[in-house]
């Protein structure tokens, strides 16, 4: 189908564009990479009156250490982090490995980090890293810049804590020692997750000293999964066996902590499954070097 | 040149389009929400096809600065100053290039409605990985949809062009 008419106007700054949602009010949406947006416009699932196209403007896809964080540009694209030079940065990796799992490369060359956040699909992969990185997204509105933390963003279906006027300029991640790791399932091979489950460990001293476990598809927005995340907090890693049966723990935990909805894809009980299964691969794939041999290969 | 789209306030349901497509410039006036596919179609490059007009099926596949891109999930306007090659810069029956000559002979068509999508989302790859390993082939090509071929002979016609590259 054809998207419905809608007039155009290309923002030369973040102010330029703030300043013109200001303007047109809430019939005026962003257009960046246009891989969400543009078929909702032509499946006419939304029809803003004006398309604010900020794809051209300057200085916002860039990839900077920032200490303990990351910070990312909102009009990066997947495909850019694909080609992350890693480098000595750890949290580089993990953030490059994610990039790879989003879509197709035709998508990921026009998709970007900033839409995909602003989007806020239950199985957004950049979401999913958002919550289990404590990241912060630092957000230009009319009067003022904010920083707003990850927990709190994604509020609902779709819906995030950005205002009508306001644009996400940029992504911090944190946790950048932290091992982090996405494990997602789709019946094809770049179709939205079914599930997808986000974790990130840290482990200091024979101990985890601090646990992130996110899940998408299975509630209308991303979600983290706190009780999991205590019974892997403070708990010792230096017994293999140990570890092998607390992950076991901790994923069935997750699964039972959930009230995932059934549609054409998948039922409530499949995805509870999933669920078990992907959060125990994450871990085990995160933790592999202090697991009995072969137990990552699950 | 000026632009229809005005920069300061006062968006335009108009937009002035000026791109090089296959190596030639074209200029046109059109709406606002004419995306790529339309824009190109309308040029003349009818190579390019219109599947499923919402990003799944990729039959509307081009390059876009080199890139492979869904040509229906981007607005003509947003392709303004880029370079866009469709299926027809590939060669023609009388001189193929290597993409189309290894799809002849590996049968990776039937109808041929996917096959633009399938030959520049190749090209994309092998521009931007000359060496891809069949795992990356498949990976990259199971972006796109075909309903006759059942896709083993389009990876062996994949495989094939990039060997007859190197």
């Amino acid at each position: 189908m054809k998207a419905p008419p809608f007039a155009f106007v290309r923002a030369e700054s973040a102010e330029h564009a703030v300043s013109l949602l200001t303007e047109y009010g809430e019939d005026a949406k962003l257009l960046a990479g246009g891989q969400s947006l543009v078929p909702m416009l032509n499946l006419r699932l939304t029809r803003p009156s004006v398309l604010v196209d900020i794809g051209r403007i300057p200085g916002l896809s860039e990839v900077a250490a920032a200490g303990d964080a990351i910070e990312i540009g909102a009009l990066t694209t997947h495909h850019d982090m694909e080609q992350l030079d890693v480098g000595d940065l750890p949290g580089l990796r993990s953030l490059r490995d994610v990039a790879g799992l989003i879509g197709h490369y035709p998508i990921r060359v026009r998709g970007t980090v900033g839409g995909s956040l602003a989007h806020a699909d239950s199985a957004s992969e950049w979401a999913l890293m958002a919550l289990v990185t404590d990241a912060a997204l630092l957000v230009r509105g009319p009067v003022q810049s904010r920083e707003l933390p990850a927990a709190t963003f994604f509020q609902g279906f779709f819906t995030t804590a950005l205002e009508p006027e306001e644009m996400i300029t940029s992504v911090r991640f944190g946790r950048s020692r932290a091992r982090t790791r996405i494990e997602e399932f789709a019946r094809r091979r770049g179709d939205f997750a079914i599930v997808a489950a986000a974790t990130s460990v840290v482990l200091e001293g024979g101990r985890c000293t601090s646990a992130r476990i996110a899940l998408g598809g299975v509630a209308g927005m991303p979600i983290r999964l706190e009780t999991a995340e205590q019974v892997l907090t403070g708990a010792e890693t230096g017994d293999p066996q140990s570890l092998d049966w607390l992950i076991r723990e901790v994923a069935y935990v997750c699964s039972s902590e959930i009230s995932p909805g059934s549609d054409t894809h998948a039922s409530a009980t499949y995805r509870r499954r999933l669920t078990q299964t992907l959060v125990e691969r994450s871990l085990r794939r995160s933790l592999d070097d202090h697991l009995p041999a072969g137990a990552a290969a699950a | 040149m000026q632009e229809a789209v005005v920069s300061a306030s006062g968006a335009s349901e108009v937009v002035r389009v000026a791109l090089e497509l296959n190596g030639r410039p074209v200029e046109q006036d059109v709406e606002a929400r004419t995306n790529l596919l339309d824009f190109v179609r309308q040029q003349g490059c009818t190579g390019t096809h219109a599947g499923c007009e919402h990003g799944v099926c990729g039959a509307c596949t081009l390059l876009l600065d080199g890139r492979p891109v869904r040509s229906c999930l981007v607005l003509a306007a947003q392709a303004d100053g880029s370079a866009v090659d469709t299926v027809e810069s590939l060669g023609d029956a009388a001189r193929p290039d290597a993409l189309q000559r290894a799809f002849s002979e590996e049968r990776g068509l039937q109808c041929g409605f996917c096959t633009p999508g399938f030959l520049m989302l190749a090209r994309g790859l092998l521009n931007e990985r000359p060496d891809p390993s069949e795992e990356e082939i498949r990976d990259v090509l199971s972006a796109n949809l075909c309903r006759c071929t059942g896709y083993a002979s389009i990876v062996r016609a994949v495989q094939n062009a990039a060997g007859a590259q190197s």
